[in-house]
């Protein structure tokens, strides 16, 4: 245990190992299940960039992550028949869109920051589920194909639900790669800092909003090709979406896994997943059970379950050899 | 002309009930500082609990009477056992928690009384249509029109003449300053949180007539009301009553003129709002 928290990148590589190897092991729908965890992963840990280390509680997270969807699925329907290029799309077309929003909601604090992303990510909504011309509103886009994956010459078919899979990890795990590079960054302790106290860092000299706009495009960016890839695998862009309400599954699903630390969102994914499968087994009402799980780690546990796992592994060895 | 009435009569009605949510919400955030998410779960629990009163006892005054208090009781409960721990925490704690509050509500009403729409009839008196120029208009809107201003009217004088409403507004303005002349701080929290849920309640009650009572009806006005007291100013009772107004009549007029957009009006006018006088009309800037 000692070993792997000082050199944490053997952990990394174990985990990246055990996701290659699961598809072998797992039942079909375990890889779909496996797939949508990654999936959502990717979208809280860019929600946890904010929150976890900027201390800014965005409440319109999902917004960006439709949009990515939206992009995706219009790129297929009317661009190049190429799923790189529509992952390209929705990576830049939900970061100039973070880029714009972000320009006017950085400006606020705390609850302000909150109420103005959720406006703003209503308004993404309004536009997807309005829009019915291009949008195809309330319905959603669905009804495009997915062309096959050119790797190294080889073509893949993506219908088949593990080459799927191995293409969500690839990008999730570029994604992880990309935020562990900012966080880790002398950037990323900008951000941290501006989370802890903004004025000090103004007085520093650095330009708190510029910094914030930053992480806020990055998270968009990120959370647009975890939608491109939700939209993809679930073959259809809609716009629940971009409701606030999904912006809240970010939200639980860091709070659940802990958003004191990295991986603490995609703990928190995969928490929710099992969670999920387990309740509704013998109920439909599982957002009750939910709700109670979200109101007891806020009191009990604020730093998540990984997080409180951690704590607890550094006490008990702190209590071994003093 | 009369499609112009009819706009005003309902932006009017939709906007008094807009208004008493967000009075509770403004008060709570105001004295407390707490965002309560979970203050449209209690608006719907007033609708719930009205509907059950109504088809227990046949009459809709009674659900209006009693339905609130209970919500009221619950309330009580929430601040005093889940809320206070969190005083001294980050204000993004009290914000997931109510969070985490409302989706048990807001299940938990879809276990007990199903996910189906239920319909509550007015009560006799304010029953039918009443005619208005060559149309005819629901008595039941007309009623809440009226009401609307009486009860602003009734919360003003509440909280300008009486001891409590001085307490409360004193505690607003510098809780530290309150408890060193004697005030009761955490009794106060208390009080308040509830007499929020109380108002919010009491436009659910006053709702259920209006409108159809399902599982969705708080997750609609939790929205609506939060844009009511951000673009009024939080914790500001003017605010409030202005930024019910407004709001209304987007959604009236709104619906009418530009059904395209009218969805995102309100979003539009709360960022407008926000970027250009972030504390909301009514505001201080600080």
């Amino acid at each position: 245990m000692s070993a792997l928290s000082r050199r944490p990148w053997i952990a990394g590589l174990v985990l990246v190992a055990a996701l290659l190897a699961a598809p072998f092991v797992l039942s079909m729908y375990g890889v779909i299940i496996l797939t949508e965890i990654l999936t959502m992963s990717l979208f809280a840990m860019s929600f946890n960039l904010l929150f976890g280390y900027t201390g800014l509680l965005s409440f319109g997270q999902a917004g960006f992550f439709g949009a990515g969807g939206y992009f995706a699925v219009l790129t297929l329907l009317h661009g190049p028949q190429s799923l790189w290029a529509a992952l390209a799309a929705a990576m830049l077309g939900s970061a100039l869109l973070a880029l714009a929003i972000g320009w006017f909601c950085v400006r606020l604090d705390e609850i302000y920051f909150a109420i103005l992303t959720l406006g703003f990510g209503m308004m993404l909504f309004t536009v997807a589920h309005n829009w019915r011309s291009v949008t195809g509103g309330s319905d959603g886009l669905g009804s495009f194909s997915i062309p096959e994956l050119s790797l190294f010459g080889a073509q893949l078919t993506l219908f088949n639900p593990k080459n799927f899979y191995f293409l969500v990890l690839f990008v999730v795990v570029l994604g992880v790669l990309l935020l562990l590079r900012v966080v880790g960054s002398p950037f990323g302790l900008l951000l941290k800092a501006t989370r802890e106290n903004s004025n000090r860092v103004a007085f520093v000299g650095a330009n708190v909003r510029s910094v914030r706009l930053f992480a806020f495009v990055v998270a968009g960016a990120l959370a647009g090709v975890g939608g491109a890839l939700f939209a993809l695998f679930n073959r259809i862009a809609s716009p629940e979406m971009l409701h606030w309400a999904f912006s809240g599954k970010a939200v639980l699903m860091t709070i659940l896994g802990g958003s004191g630390v990295f991986l603490g969102p995609a703990v928190g994914a995969a928490i929710f997943f099992v969670l999920e499968h387990v309740i509704t087994a013998f109920t439909t009402n599982w957002m009750i059970f939910l709700g109670a799980i979200l109101v007891v780690l806020v009191l009990l546990f604020p730093k998540g379950v990984l997080g409180s796992a951690l704590d607890l592994a550094g006490r008990s060895r702190r209590g071994r050899n003093p | 002309m009369e499609g112009f009435l009819a706009n005003v009569l309902n932006g009017l009605s939709w906007g008094m009930l807009l208004f008493l949510i967000s009075m509770g919400l403004t008060t709570v955030f105001g004295v407390m500082g707490v965002l309560n998410f979970a203050h449209g779960s209690l608006f719907m629990l007033g609708a719930y609990l009205c509907m059950q009163f109504v088809r227990w006892v046949g009459s809709f005054w009674v659900g209006l009477l009693l339905g609130p208090p209970l919500v009221a009781v619950l309330s009580v409960l929430l601040e005093r056992f889940l809320l206070r721990p969190l005083y001294g925490r980050d204000v993004s704690f009290q914000l997931l928690l109510t969070f985490g509050v409302m989706l048990f509500l807001d299940d938990g009403v879809r276990l007990i009384w199903g996910a189906a729409y239920h319909v509550v009839n007015p009560p006799q008196i304010l029953s039918g249509v009443i005619p208005l120029f060559s149309q005819t208009y629901p008595v039941y809107r007309l009623f809440l029109v009226i009401l609307g201003p009486l009860v602003g009217i009734a919360l003003w004088v509440f909280f300008a003449f009486t001891r409590w409403g001085k307490i409360l507004r004193a505690a607003a303005m510098d809780r530290q300053m309150a408890e060193i002349v004697g005030v009761r701080v955490p009794l106060l929290f208390t009080a308040v949180f509830a007499f929020g849920a109380w108002l919010a309640a009491l436009g659910g009650a006053l709702a259920a007539p209006h409108q159809s009572v399902g599982p969705a009806m708080g997750e609609r006005i939790i929205i609506e009301s939060f844009i009511v007291v951000v673009i009024g100013g939080m914790g500001s009772f003017p605010g409030a009553f202005v930024g019910a107004l407004i709001l209304g009549f987007l959604n009236s007029f709104g619906t009418t003129l530009m059904p395209d957009v009218q969805m995102a009006l309100p979003y539009i006018l709360l960022s407008v709002v926000l970027l250009t006088r972030p504390r909301g009309i009514f505001g201080e800037e600080g």
